[in-house]
């Protein structure tokens, strides 16, 4: 059992910057989880105090069921998979992955064979007698993780772990993380900027900025349903669609469109209140013609993304007292084949279900189907 | 001398980085070629000539210095002043350099790598100042350290009379030296430990490690080059310093004679500059001697790296 429950855990750095709020967060046993968010968020800082290098100002950290927060890194059974690797370059690579085992005192012949074994499972037997500048960079990264490994801690922390790899070995490393850690089973934390690497890795994601924790979820909840408009802006390699709106009786008035009430927001909302509309571009179907309940606007930019197009429609913003009509983007994901030019006027029909409302920046829900179910329960029906 | 060794080339365009061309670049460096000529090379090959001379500051042979051939090597290496002397320059360096000065200041850095602000600027400072006085100055202050009477250290630690200088001048002129040196090593190892990754450090922390295992898994290993380098400056200056001579003047009996020292004391105050040149040129020798072990270290590494 190997959980990870912080509790009003605080970081205040000298001079007074205060990079981990009172911040509660649990990380299930075996589970895989990403710590997202923009530099500066307080992610690293987070992992850091878990791993016990930097130490907690205020609140506590248990692994399982000790309580660890006094604890020097070297005691807390965690292993760490540094962005730049850390590989001994004056070793071989049988002894950096052997060097938890050797401070461990475990014996040479011992510790050679598990190095061994270890650098079996990850690919790597032929390399053991090189160096670590003698490989490439995806190899390096092998070596670092299973150094983690060899040692059998109850956690392993990664920071920023395909960050180092050139692009397309990216994908492959992720792919081969993802089916290491459900291979081992044990409880993993990463850091990451990248909102798709979260969400494509982890069990379950942590969106933090300044120092506190803005949601935290499967990447599907994530995705679809941002807690905020915070989130919604971060995650999605597009930007979710975020557009002032006012209520109109049963509907919604959004870029001098009327567009339906999102199911949620029924009841929730007074008539004539000002909202802002969050609908994601994947989730918007493009027109050519006119058809009812759309946003519409002239075509102002088409970016080829491959299998699909990013559409920019630029529309009549909300008529308020400050701002007076203004213009506003409405981006589209368009499949291929049907992509319009610059200058054609189209039409951008959200698909039911998939919008959004938030009211001074935090999702409008219906208090009885709130929206996204506890974390505990999500962990329990996984595992 | 040098334009003639090396013809200028005609108009084609200058292929160094600079693009000064081969004229010009020789322009630059004539000037510091003429002083390095007129104040090392000449002395040096002057000092080879005078070994083997029995030239002296006075009387006849001052005149008239003849050519003795190896007389006065033979002479120095049978001598035992000569060995007494070397002897204790092997300890000079070993206590002074090699552990104190190399050892101290790498404690100092090590235990100031990560802090920042007011202590370390402190420290530091005082380091650099006890580097950066002048020699006589310096000497004046230890000899009121030490003194036996009067002496600042007996006030402090309740115990006057204690004569250092005279029961022990091989280890104040040690002491002397370490505090003396001790800002060039902190500094450059304060530099190089600049150079150990964070995540390496930490890696091994992560692991369990103890300081010691910290140091000997990650930290010497990467900064090995500039131990050795470190090593190999502070041993040649100390192997000819001078300085100990402004405190003890190699005494009593010649108990802190120290290889430079008596050669200031063979060649001025006895006036054999013949002798005391051969020693110097032997001295030079162990130098090159000392350089090319701790290059040889450090040509290893590389290939090994």
């Amino acid at each position: 059992m190997s959980a990870i429950t912080m509790r009003e855990l605080t970081k205040v750095y000298p001079g007074g910057v205060r990079a981990l709020d009172a911040l509660d967060l649990e990380i299930a046993d075996g589970e895989f989880f990403a710590l997202l968010g923009p530099s500066g968020c307080g992610k690293t800082t987070l992992l850091r105090t878990i791993a016990g290098l930097e130490v907690a100002s205020g609140g506590s950290v248990r692994i399982g069921e000790r309580d660890v927060t006094n604890l020097p890194p070297g005691k807390r059974d965690v292993a760490m998979v540094f962005q730049d690797y850390a590989l001994f370059p004056h070793m071989t690579v049988r002894d950096n992955i052997a060097y938890p085992l050797r401070i461990k005192k475990v014996d040479r012949r011992s510790r050679g064979s598990k190095a061994a074994d270890t650098a079996d499972e990850l690919g790597l037997s032929g390399l053991l007698e090189r160096r670590p500048g003698q490989l490439s960079g995806g190899q390096q990264q092998r070596v670092a993780l299973a150094r983690a490994m060899a040692c059998h801690p109850q956690v392993f922390l990664l920071d920023e772990p395909l960050s180092n790899l050139d692009a397309r070995l990216r994908l492959e490393a992720r792919t081969f993380l993802k089916r290491l850690q459900r291979e081992l089973g044990v409880t993993t934390v990463f850091v990451t900027h990248d909102q798709a690497e979260a969400l494509a890795l982890a069990d379950r994601i942590a969106v933090m900025e300044g120092g506190r924790i803005r949601q935290v979820g499967t990447p599907t909840e994530v995705f679809r349903r941002p807690a905020n408009t915070f989130v919604a802006g971060f995650i999605g390699s597009t930007p979710m669609n975020l557009i002032d709106a006012r209520v109109r009786g049963d509907e919604l008035s959004v870029a001098r469109a009327g567009l339906p009430l999102p199911d949620d927001a029924r009841g929730q909302v007074t008539d004539g209140e000002r909202l802002v509309y969050g609908i994601r571009p994947e989730y918007l179907d493009y027109s050519p013609t006119a058809v009812p309940g759309a946003l519409t606007g002239e075509v102002v930019v088409v970016e080829n993304l491959g299998s699909v197009s990013l559409v920019s429609l630029d529309v009549p913003g909300e008529d308020t007292e400050e701002t007076g009509p203004g213009r506003t983007s409405v981006q589209v994901v368009v499949a291929e084949g049907g992509e319009p030019e610059p200058g054609d006027t189209g039409w951008a029909v959200p698909r039911p279900g998939r919008s959004l409302l938030y009211r001074d920046g935090n999702l409008v829900t219906a208090a009885a189907t709130a929206g996204v179910p506890a974390p505990r329960a999500d962990a329990a029906a996984r595992s | 001398m040098v334009e003639g060794a090396r013809p200028v080339t005609g108009a084609s365009p200058a292929p160094d980085a600079a693009g000064l061309g081969r004229a010009r670049a020789t322009g630059f460096l004539v000037p510091a070629m003429v002083l390095i000529l007129v104040f090392l090379v000449v002395p040096a090959a002057w000092t080879i000539y005078l070994g083997v001379t029995n030239y002296r500051l006075t009387g006849l042979a001052a005149a008239h210095p003849e050519v003795v051939g190896l007389d006065n090597y033979t002479r120095a290496l049978g001598d035992e002043r000569f060995r007494t002397s070397l002897l204790l320059t092997l300890q000079f360096v070993l206590g002074s350099a090699v552990i104190g000065q190399a050892g101290l200041g790498f404690a100092i850095a090590f235990a100031l790598r990560d802090r920042r602000g007011p202590l370390r600027r402190v420290v530091e400072g005082f380091v650099l100042l006890s580097w950066i006085l002048p020699s006589s100055v310096v000497a004046f202050l230890w000899i009121a350290l030490l003194d036996r009477d009067a002496g600042t250290l007996n006030a402090l630690l309740g115990i006057p009379g204690t004569a250092w200088l005279l029961d022990h001048p091989m280890l104040s002129i040690i002491v002397f030296n370490t505090w003396r040196g001790t800002a060039f090593s902190m500094m450059l190892y304060a530099a190089a430990l600049e150079n150990v990754p964070r995540s390496h450090l930490e890696t091994a922390r992560l692991a369990g490690a103890s300081t010691w295992q910290q140091l000997r898994d990650v930290v010497f290993p990467r900064i090995r080059g500039h131990v050795l380098t470190n090593l190999l400056l502070i041993s040649l200056w100390t192997f000819n310093d001078f300085a100990p001579f402004l405190i003890t003047a190699g005494g009593p009996e010649q108990r802190s004679e120290i290889l430079p020292v008596y050669v200031y004391k063979v060649a001025l105050s006895g006036g054999e500059l013949g002798f005391g040149a051969a020693i110097s040129f032997v001295m030079l020798l162990i130098n090159l001697v000392i350089a090319l072990v701790y290059l040889r270290m450090l040509g290893r590494r590389k290939e090994s790296a």
